[in-house]
């Protein structure tokens, strides 16, 4: 395992939830869960992150936000979308003005399902998020010493 | 200045460049472990902020700002230099000098990235500076008193500690301490933590490999400020390098407690209580060491 996925640190962007995934995304954080337990430390600063986590549904109001955020992190990154409204709209998808999930915007790594999500899914998400990271630093790695 | 000095600050730095990361990095791992503790949870492993360093450098090198990163190595050099010079028994004064252009260029990288919470963030450090540096110039006064020199290495000559004449300048170095660590309540330039009202202060957009190289100098830092605290406990006899270890494991558990238990104040307050701290605990000491 390389060191990318030893140290996830994420960031957590409510694009139009409910705040029902949110406190469960914060949830995570506390003692009950401690994720910290993982390296996962919650930066709230994109050019910290190597995980975005996105709860709610997207819009025409929040896309330019999600996709300023998603640029400034650097590679390799990862986007976790968390609970049913990220996924694909959830109970909010028919409203006239919504886009659907958080893949409307930005591409979307893994799918955390959930109304709303449960901790346990967010972490078995964030863990299988590092498998991609992983890949992706390698990705990486590779077009650094081709590009050098 | 001759020969000898250059030498041995050379190899002293060296040797501090090759070390002190090592023991800082633990220290910060067993921080980290501490806090966990202290809120009720486990915490990460021990090797966490290595790993952290790790990955930093690893990631996409982007700069926002072309010359963000030579302040950054200059800043990392500089608080090398200052530990090479401190524990190769060098002039104590230079030292602070030394580290306080580290800060320097470390304030003026936070500057050049040109965003409003770095810049925000470089403001704050400054006052930092400012609050802390009367009461650490006061301290170096009085070693000089006490050792009658400003060389470090002088405490091996001398048949009593440090501490024994100079315990009021050594508790102002305590209040500051707060402040040099970058701890809670005086963390107000960049907190360790997220959802500060300024990001992440002046790291904010700093990133990558450039973000590794501060955490690395903060972990030199830490180092460096754990020795000020350990020369006032050495003298001629050996086992008074065991005392200073001690005092120094104490010293930083006492920090990581305060921490945990102070809310983030103002800089107002910071500066104030910075200062008058400084004149009561280094002024009477410098006074009763210069009158007495
Ligand atoms: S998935 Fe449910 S809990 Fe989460 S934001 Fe949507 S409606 Fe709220």
């Amino acid at each position: 395992m390389g060191f990318a996925s030893k140290s996830p640190w994420v960031i957590h962007y409510d694009a139009s939830s409910c705040n029902g995934c949110d406190i469960e995304v914060l949830a995570a954080l506390c003692p009950g869960y401690d994720v910290e337990r993982f390296g996962i430390i919650n930066t709230g600063n994109p050019k910290h992150a190597d995980i975005f986590l996105v709860t709610g549904s997207v819009n025409e109001q929040n896309k330019p936000v999600l996709q300023e955020i998603y640029s400034q992190m650097l590679e390799p990154k990862v986007v976790v979308a968390c609970g049913c409204c990220a996924c694909t709209g959830g109970v909010f998808h028919d409203c006239y003005n919504v886009l659907g999930g958080v893949d409307k915007a930005i591409p979307v790594d893994v799918y955390a399902p959930g109304c709303a999500v449960r901790p346990e899914a967010i972490i078995d998400a964030v863990v299988e998020g590092l498998g991609v990271l992983e890949q992706k630093s390698e990705a990486l790695k590779e077009q650094q010493k081709r590009g050098a | 200045m001759d020969m000898n000095f250059f030498l041995s600050t050379i190899i002293g730095t060296l040797c501090f460049a090759v070390l002190a990361p090592i023991v800082g990095c633990l220290l910060s791992g067993a921080d980290r472990i501490i806090s966990a503790r202290m809120q009720g949870r486990v915490g990460p492993k021990l090797l966490q902020p290595y790993w952290d360093v790790r990955k930093l450098l690893g990631k996409d090198k982007i700069a926002v700002s072309g010359s963000e990163d030579t302040y950054i190595n200059l800043a990392l050099f500089f608080s090398l230099l200052a530990g090479g010079i401190f524990f190769s028994g060098g002039n104590f004064l230079l030292v602070v000098f030394v580290i306080t252009l580290s800060s320097l260029f470390f304030i003026v990288a936070a500057y050049s990235t040109r965003s409003p919470y770095a810049e925000v963030g470089a403001a704050r450090e400054t006052l930092q500076v400012m609050s802390y540096e009367p009461m650490i110039l006061l301290m170096t006064v009085a070693f000089y008193q006490v050792v009658g020199t400003f060389d470090v290495g002088g405490v091996m000559l001398m048949n009593h500690p440090v501490i024994c004449t100079a315990w009021a300048a050594f508790l102002g170095l305590l209040f500051v301490l707060t402040i040099k660590l970058r701890k809670s309540p005086f963390d107000i330039s960049s907190s360790h933590h997220a959802h500060q009202e300024i990001v992440k202060g002046t790291t904010t957009e700093m990133s990558g490999p450039t973000l590794a190289k501060v955490e690395i100098m903060h972990w030199v830092e830490n180092v460096l400020f754990m020795g000020w605290v350990g020369v006032f406990f050495v003298y001629a006899n050996p086992i008074s390098i065991a005392v200073a270890l001690i005092a120094v494991v104490l010293i930083y558990f006492f920090e990581i407690w305060i921490d945990n238990n102070f809310a983030r104040v103002k800089w107002q307050a910071m500066l104030k209580w910075a200062w008058i701290a400084a004149l009561i605990a280094g002024g009477l000491n410098v006074a009763f060491l210069a009158f007495m």
